[in-house]
């Protein structure tokens, strides 16, 4: 409830300032869109089926470079996390590369792969890849021996002390890191779609500055936070759903 | 006789040989257990007493098999143990349930893993259950339980998987008084059904006379075996009888002589 209230009241806020402004004309109105003009440009956009191109572009190379991070995390971490000898070799790699911002690489990134789809699923897979795995190595070490050792007391295999203990223990870590990756994923693929894109609701945001159209700006970076919330409120519904007993009291 | 589990009731031998156990702490070795031998008989209820530090819970985690002793070994019915293994079953001070597990999904957790069917489980479970009186709390997770509780479902965890033999470290040590007292008549009476060989560390010296066939009281750290005393008492136990708080200062004296030489 009050949740939907600070929206409404943000959208007033919005619509106050940028119809004031248009009437004071404390600057040139052009510069300051209103919550209409937004729309006005999103349903423009929308007709001409172009809107649905640029979403759907946008979404299918997070959906693959941050399923390519998710995955590759999840297999490696898993290696790293239960044998030692592989994390102390892949450790101080990680840690090298990972401070590095990853937009520093992004023109790498076009150097190595051109300006085509390639060149964006990698960038996205490179940048979520990190935090992805060292969020799901560091849940996978900090299992309870105690949970383990019960486990194997009641006669767990290796195998089963994986499946049945290690796996469900280090769940929700593991949830986090990919609700962390999946954010990221949506931060970046602005950054990517901004060089030599051609479609893409990044492009759409730099078009919008090319020819000169705030509106269409500030809707691109409405549409990529609405996106993200959505996929963030799936992504929070199932993590509850899969950890309900940790909620119970 | 049980008629449900998958090995019955009933206990196996444990022979403690000779068993050191020395931990290296910046690059020094100090030992915690020194010559060890210990035999506890087939359906035989064991307490190891001691002050805390002299390593009962290192020794009963060595017959766990979690720890390798550094000198000695440990055989279960004349074999050599190399891990932990099913037929030894563990209750942990700290409870340690799965909590993503209800509380009939613990129970069942060993069985299970043993790949014994489905419907068989649920008898198991069923049995176990209703023995520590949470038949009405199956589907409870671990969280929603109060201390008492929990540790009820730790103890019906390792009696479901059929152990020969029960390892229990303090695991009534958290627990309040009464609860205490009432997880003690409990565990009286399920050994009374099951006749496990059950190994118990405590270092309450009522809990000890309470439960025991023999206590054994160890030494302050390094732990060597100071003294073993029998408990000739009926299967059922009055704390305030005349021959039980015998035993008691008994043993109590021992035990201080122990306990004063960890503040010298």
């Amino acid at each position: 409830m009050i949740r939907a209230l600070a929206l409404v009241a943000f959208l007033i806020v919005w619509a106050a300032v940028s119809h004031g402004n248009r009437s004071l004309q404390a600057m040139n109105p052009i510069l300051l869109p209103t919550p209409g003009e937004v729309v006005a440009v999103a349903v423009s956009l929308a007709r001409d089926g172009s809107l649905e191109r640029h979403l759907l572009v946008s979404s299918l190379r997070i959906a693959e470079g941050f399923g390519l991070a998710a995955v590759t995390a999840l297999a490696l971490g898993v290696l790293v996390g239960l044998y030692t000898p592989a994390r102390l070799a892949v450790e101080p790699v990680i840690e090298f590369v990972r401070p590095i911002p990853p937009l520093a690489f992004l023109p790498m990134f076009l150097v190595w792969f051109g300006l085509g789809e390639t060149s964006k699923v990698a960038f996205i897979t490179y940048t979520t890849f990190f935090p992805m795995f060292v969020g799901i190595t560091a849940s996978l070490l900090r299992v309870d021996i105690m949970l383990l050792r019960a486990a194997a007391s009641l006669g767990a295999t290796r195998l089963q002390l994986l499946r049945r203990v290690v796996v469900p223990a280090a769940l929700p870590g593991i949830v986090v890191a990919l609700r962390l990756g999946f954010g990221l994923a949506i931060f970046v693929i602005v950054g990517a779609e901004f060089m030599g894109a051609d479609a893409g609701l990044g492009h759409l945001i730099m078009e919008g500055r090319v020819f000169f159209n705030p509106a269409q700006i500030v809707m691109g970076a409405l549409l990529l936070g609405i996106f993200g919330s959505l996929v963030n409120g799936l992504l929070l519904a199932a993590e509850r759903r899969a950890l309900r007993w940790r909620a119970l009291r | 006789m049980s008629t449900v589990g998958v090995g019955g009731a009933g206990g196996a031998r444990v022979q403690i040989e000779g068993v050191h156990k020395s931990f290296t702490l910046d690059g020094r070795s100090a030992p915690a257990l020194i010559d060890i031998s210990l035999e506890v008989q087939t359906g035989e209820l064991l307490c190891l007493l001691g002050p805390s530090g002299c390593g009962k819970s290192t020794l009963l985690n060595i017959v766990a098999g979690f720890l390798p002793p550094t000198g000695g070994r440990v055989l279960v019915d004349g074999s050599p143990i190399t891990g932990p293994g099913p037929e030894r079953g563990v209750v942990f001070q700290e409870y340690v349930l799965f909590p993503w597990l209800t509380v009939a999904q613990n129970i069942e957790f060993g069985p299970r893993l043993m790949g014994v069917p489905a419907a068989r489980c649920r008898e198991i479970t069923a049995r176990y259950l209703e023995m520590v009186g949470l038949s009405e709390h199956a589907t409870k997770f671990p969280v929603q339980l109060s201390g008492g509780m929990k540790q009820r479902v730790a103890i019906a965890r390792a009696l479901a998987n059929s152990p020969s033999i029960v390892l229990m470290d303090e695991p009534f040590g958290a627990l309040d008084a009464q609860t205490r007292e009432v997880m003690q008549e409990e565990l009286s009476r399920i050994q009374r059904v099951e006749h496990k060989t059950i190994v118990f560390v405590t270092h309450s010296i009522r809990e000890a006379v309470y439960l025991a066939d023999r206590v054994v009281v160890m030494t302050s750290s390094p732990g060597r075996i100071k003294e073993v005393f029998p408990i000739k008492l009926p299967e059922t136990r009055n704390r305030f009888a005349p021959e039980f708080t015998h035993y008691e200062s008994e043993i109590t004296r021992v035990v201080k002589e122990e306990v004063a030489k960890v503040h010298e």
